[in-house]
């Protein structure tokens, strides 16, 4: 998901960056571009750790102590 | 014949000179494992060296210490070179130890570069083979004990870099019996239901007979078959395994593997800013080159083009105007140059220097021969003529 969203932006900024884009396409890049890069921030800012252990094929939490 | 009597310290001393004169007692390989290490703070290092049947006590002195190439540890089976001597004061025979090597490792050593050729002649270890780590994984997965410190290096550095990646755990034995084959099951499963965009397989540091599992051909086929990209991570730095090799990237530690699967999210947020700049900055541009083609592009209104036009006419007005004074001041200019040449050659302009012209009726008389005593001629000055008669004529 992030990988996705990250390489997306990347690409939309290189498009527009190219100017080759019409103008009802630069509109819809930046659109589209800003909010890749707020989904982006709030994928981080949301991100919990996970850490889990496999138990016979199942995941369990991972007891760190 | 009578029992002799004697001291203790006599018997000891006996029994001293009777070991140490034993030529085979003088430099003896002795196998065996290392239990109840120690190491004094004067640098010679006691070891009891036992086997199943028994227990030999050792030393070895500080300046043969010196020259091992590992750390002796309790477990670890050993060949130790030396002589044996008797300590007089304990009674007690004991091996004097030169030098000491772990048992085993040039065995292992022999297989590990054996395999190590064959595989690499079959192309495992191509870089072509290798597989590109993920940039941004959702799940790293982790094929380690869950006890000791590796585990915990990982779990850490990737929280502290990524929390946004998944981190599962596949416990395995890493070392000893079953490890090679869980190591396998580990990875297989990994695979098989396709639990992580990227998978890290290792443990901590060891010796080289804890490290051994990695260096199992059974494990190197299974990195090798492996479709999720691995990073292995065994040991330290100065640790490489056929695993190692195998592996589509080698980190040198676990906590460098965690480093380089994930990552850094500081960086990331820097990143993300980065582009949201650049976004905003392309679309400003874009919008002013826009403005630009459209004012070039704007149709003109008659108006302008009646104004253009009026001040083209005043431009081509101005500039006749200007040719026009150019050639009457020329103009000008040659005529009076013609006037003066003119006026130089009036004979006006030599009558009022004082000279006259004579003449008569065939016109200007130039010479004396002309004239005669008594002719009459007409004798024009600069204001005026007259009318005069020759008296005399002289020749000059």
């Amino acid at each position: 998901m992030f990988e996705k969203s990250i390489k997306e932006l990347e690409e939309v900024v290189n498009k527009l960056e190219s100017g080759d884009a019409s103008l009802s396409e630069s509109l819809e890049l930046f659109e589209k571009g800003i909010k890749l890069a707020k989904d982006c921030n709030k994928m981080l800012d949301d991100a919990e750790k996970k850490v889990s252990v496999l138990v016979g094929g199942e995941k369990k939490d991972f007891d760190e102590e | 014949m009578e029992p002799i009597i004697a001291t203790v310290s006599q018997l000891n001393s006996y029994m001293k000179r009777l070991v140490e004169s034993q030529p085979v007692l003088g430099d003896i390989w002795i196998k065996g494992e290392i239990s109840n290490f120690k190491e004094h703070y004067s640098g010679h290092l006691y070891i009891t060296l036992k086997d199943d049947g028994g227990v030999l006590k050792a030393v070895m002195f500080k300046s043969a210490a010196m020259s091992l190439t590992f750390r002796p540890e309790d477990g670890m089976r050993v060949l130790a070179r030396g002589r044996i001597g008797v300590y007089e004061q304990s009674g007690a025979y004991q091996l004097y130890i030169n030098e000491m090597t772990p048992d085993g490792v040039g065995e292992l050593y022999i297989a590990y570069e054996k395999l190590k050729k064959r595989l690499a002649e079959e192309g495992l270890f191509d870089e072509a083979k290798k597989k590109p780590i993920p940039k941004y994984p959702e799940r790293v997965g982790v094929v380690t004990a869950t006890t000791g410190a590796a585990v915990r290096d990982i779990i850490n550095v990737i929280t502290r870099r990524y929390p946004y990646c998944e981190i599962i755990i596949y416990p395995s034995l890493v070392q000893g019996a079953g490890a090679k084959e869980n190591i396998v099951e580990a990875i297989e499963y990994f695979n098989a239901h396709k639990l992580c965009d990227t998978l890290i397989v290792g443990r901590g540091g060891g010796s080289i007979e804890d490290l051994w599992a990695f260096n199992e051909e059974e494990v190197a086929r299974a990195i090798y078959a492996s479709e999720i990209p691995i990073i292995s991570a065994v040991g330290h730095e100065t640790d490489f395994t056929i695993a190692d090799f195998v592996a589509d990237l080698r980190a040198p530690t676990p906590s460098a593997a965690a480093e380089i699967a994930v990552p850094s999210q500081t960086e990331l947020y820097a990143a993300i800013s980065g582009m949201a700049g650049r976004l905003s900055a392309a679309e400003v541009n874009y919008i002013k080159r826009l403005r630009l083609t459209l004012d070039r592009l704007k149709p003109k209104s008659p108006q302008s083009m009646i104004d253009d036009m009026r001040q083209k006419c005043d431009n081509l007005l101005q500039q006749a105007e200007k040719s026009f004074k150019l050639t009457a001041a020329e103009k000008r200019k040659i005529m009076s140059g013609l006037c003066a040449k003119l006026d130089a050659m009036s004979p006006l302009a030599v009558l009022k220097r004082g000279y006259s012209i004579a003449e008569d009726e065939k016109g200007v008389i130039k010479s004396v021969s002309d004239l005669h005593n008594g002719k009459i001629f007409k004798l024009t000055l600069s204001d005026g003529s007259c009318k005069c008669e020759v008296k005399e004529q002289e020749n000059v």
